[in-house]
């Protein structure tokens, strides 16, 4: 055989063989993950993303977030992911499955915001946070995201979403608001949330737990067997 | 198949860039031109990302140049840019000079390089208008895609075609280098656009999708391609065959078998199956193989009569540095497999950094410099700014990767150790401030390099300059002892 068609062939192979190997079997095993039915809270998880999260994860893959904030918890070590608080539990694929385009991120420039929604945080703060990060966190190198506001003439009553009058510099009788992309945006990282704890996966990932015996229970073992 | 050196009869600048070199002179200039170019624009868009890292008030107010954006459209502008114009360039020359072929109507070529340039322009500039998919190494948004596929599969037709056109039997290790990422690439790339946003799959196969894409771009475009200019250029530059190139095939084999699936190693620890990161793992380690077979090829050939050799020309310093860079960066990924060492940190950024740059970017370079003056038959017109381009090039390499590797194992260990994450910000500015200094060096180098191109190829007016000044002599012609047959 002519050798430059051993090397098409042989690249072809191996390529095919990785792409089988690694992508084929993976949406074959799991691609058809489907949302885990729970009885008791007669609900689906996870939950069907809201129309305007939706539209705020477009914003998100837009402006690129996904650069600097990865969405995936660690649970083992050397990961210090649960003690921070970032999730209360480690993620799982099936945390994904509703997302058009997943994006776990690389690189940690800024915290995980894979349950961001869950933490302590109000829009108020988000809108602020995302207006001016160092408002509120000095010395943070998130960029300031001023372009998804607008400051306009009060006309009646003030909106609700204004930013906070005491904590921007805004020219009186004008307000600064968010625009619908902004909007859309926090509704997206609200609905970060994934508390759930799937049955099936709870089983699977967590290490059994040493039998809680009286001490020295475990050397016994072994010789029960002899 | 054979790399022993033989005596050219007539080692005249004109013998050496015999017609072969003529039939492809303006395609590849059309292609080295477009590449220079974005390489230009491309670390400008970094440069500007890299300073937003640790200055986020810079440029704040403009949406298109938000780092979000400004990072991936840099990053697209030099893979698809710089990286393919520059590898499809440098591997139509190879193959036409060791198929010794004759490429006729090569001008066609122009169309579908204008296309192609035309795509990337479209979809850098996609991402700076916000369609961003976000995905990484895959940021252009899918409308340009098939475009860009077309136009790709028809600039690579023109390499395929320089070996069928080829009068020389035997096969040297660039070809089958090249061979394997001229056709790995469309087969990835469509590959990964048709499961991520054509036919979507679910959930994080996703993001397996885009690991084995990001894994495949790297190891089975960007390194192959430099592999093939090691290969070439060091024994014609150290006038010596390549140490045990008997092995050379199985290093090829063992690599291509491997490189697949090395991507999956960019999951460890993310939520996919443990078996997928497992494997990625094994396959870095399998890397193992391939980089002693290549490092005995290579790196040891070029130091084997110790580095005083170097001394003899700036190309050589340019390829040795990209052949030293190889054995750097797939040993350092094995290591890293097997000290378990911190993920989601700037470590990652420099593996990818080192590929680029060191290896693929580095190989271009020498490949550059040995080609131009023998396709347009000029010697280069300032001889210093090449000794300038690599030692800027050289030493922002060196401090760029440095910087990501202590800024990353810093990271890493306060992530781990929960420090405060503005203490985490904090510790890694001086890094990230490291990084950019290295960046202006590596554009300053880029400066020196297409200015002196641009004179080149561009400038038949210098040819009288050229010829009063001190030229080294590798980059006029070839002694005859250094001619050393593929």
């Amino acid at each position: 055989m002519n050798r430059a068609t051993l090397i098409f062939l042989g690249a072809f192979l191996a390529l095919s063989f990785s792409w089988a190997g690694l992508l084929l079997s993976n949406v074959n095993s799991y691609g058809g993950l489907a949302p885990h039915f729970d009885e008791t809270d007669n609900k689906a998880y996870p939950a069907q993303v809201p129309g305007l999260a939706a539209q705020g994860a477009q914003v998100y893959a837009d402006l690129g977030c996904a650069y600097c904030h990865t969405q995936q918890i660690s649970g083992g070590e050397p990961s210090a992911d649960l003690t921070r608080k970032w999730g209360e539990r480690e993620s799982y694929a099936r945390d994904y499955i509703r997302e058009e385009s997943v994006l776990l991120g690389e690189l940690r420039v800024g915290p995980d915001l894979r349950n961001f929604g869950a933490r302590d945080s109000t829009a108020a703060a988000i809108y602020l946070h995302l207006y001016n990060p160092q408002i509120e966190t000095k010395g943070s190198t998130m960029p300031p995201y001023a372009f998804l506001f607008t400051t306009r003439k009060i006309v009646g009553q003030p909106s609700p979403l204004a930013l906070d009058r005491v904590k921007v510099n805004v020219p009186a009788g004008s307000e600064i608001i968010p625009t619908d992309r902004a909007e859309a945006l926090v509704a997206y990282l609200l609905n970060l949330r994934d508390s759930y704890e799937y049955p099936v996966e709870k089983q699977k990932n967590t290490p059994p737990k040493p039998p809680a015996a009286p001490h020295g229970a475990a050397e016994h073992k072994p010789e029960a067997h002899k | 198949m054979s790399a022993h050196p033989h005596q050219s009869s007539a080692a005249t600048p004109a013998a050496e860039s015999g017609p072969a070199d003529a039939s492809v002179r303006v395609p590849v200039l059309f292609l080295l031109t477009s590449g220079i170019l974005w390489l230009l624009a491309g670390s400008a868009l970094a440069f500007i990302a890299a300073i937003k890292l640790h200055t986020p008030g810079f440029l704040a107010d403009c949406e298109f140049l938000t780092y979000g954006r400004v990072y991936p459209a840099a990053l697209n502008a030099l893979a698809y840019g710089w990286g393919v114009n520059a590898g499809l360039a440098v591997a139509l020359w190879l193959m036409v000079r060791l198929a010794r072929a004759n490429l006729p109507g090569g001008s066609l070529l122009l169309v579908a390089g204008s296309f192609w340039n035309l795509g990337v322009m479209l979809g850098v500039l996609g991402i700076l208008a916000g369609w961003s998919t976000s995905v990484p190494w895959l940021e252009m948004p899918r409308q340009v895609v098939p475009l860009l596929l077309v136009a790709y599969v028809l600039c690579a037709a023109w390499v395929i075609g320089a070996l069928r056109h080829g009068s020389s039997p035997r096969l040297y290790a660039s070809q089958w280098w090249l061979l394997a990422a001229v056709f790995s690439f469309p087969w990835l790339w469509a590959a990964a656009e048709a499961m991520l946003f054509f036919a979507p799959v679910r959930g994080t196969v996703q993001s397996v999708v885009g690991a084995w894409f990001t894994g495949g771009f790297l190891l089975l475009w960007f390194m192959p391609i430099g592999l093939a200019v090691i290969y070439y250029l060091l024994p014609k530059l150290i006038g010596k065959p390549i140490r045990g190139y008997y092995v050379a095939p199985f290093g090829f084999w063992s690599y291509i078998v491997c490189a697949g699936w090395v991507g999956a190693s960019r999951l460890t620890g993310a939520p996919v199956p443990a078996w997928t990161q497992a494997a990625g793992a094994v396959a870095s380690l399998l890397m193992l193989v391939p980089l002693a077979i290549l490092t005995v090829n290579l790196l040891y050939s070029v130091l084997a009569d110790g580095l005083s050799v170097l001394g003899r020309s700036v190309v050589l310093r340019f390829t040795a540095v990209a052949a030293a860079a190889f054995t750097f960066c797939l040993g350092r990924a094995s290591l890293m497999i097997l000290l378990g060492s911190p993920r989601l940190t700037w470590l990652a950024v420099s593996s990818d950094y080192l590929i680029l740059y060191g290896v693929f970017s580095m190989a271009v370079f020498s490949a550059v410099y040995y080609l131009t003056p023998r396709i347009v038959r000029r010697a280069w017109p300032y001889a210093g700014l090449i000794n300038a381009h690599f030692t800027l090039s050289f030493i922002g390499l060196l401090v760029g990767g440095v910087a990501l590797e202590l800024g990353g194992q810093q990271q890493g260990r306060d992530l781990a150790n929960g420090v405060a994450f503005t203490e985490v910000t904090a510790h890694s500015l001086p890094y990230l401030q490291t990084a950019t200094i290295a960046g202006v060096l590596l554009i300053l180098g880029h400066l020196a390099f297409a200015l002196n191109f641009v004179k080149i190829a561009f400038c038949p007016f210098v040819r009288a300059r050229a010829n009063a000044a001190p030229v080294p002599v590798e980059l006029t012609r070839t002694a005859p002892e250094m001619e050393v047959a593929p």
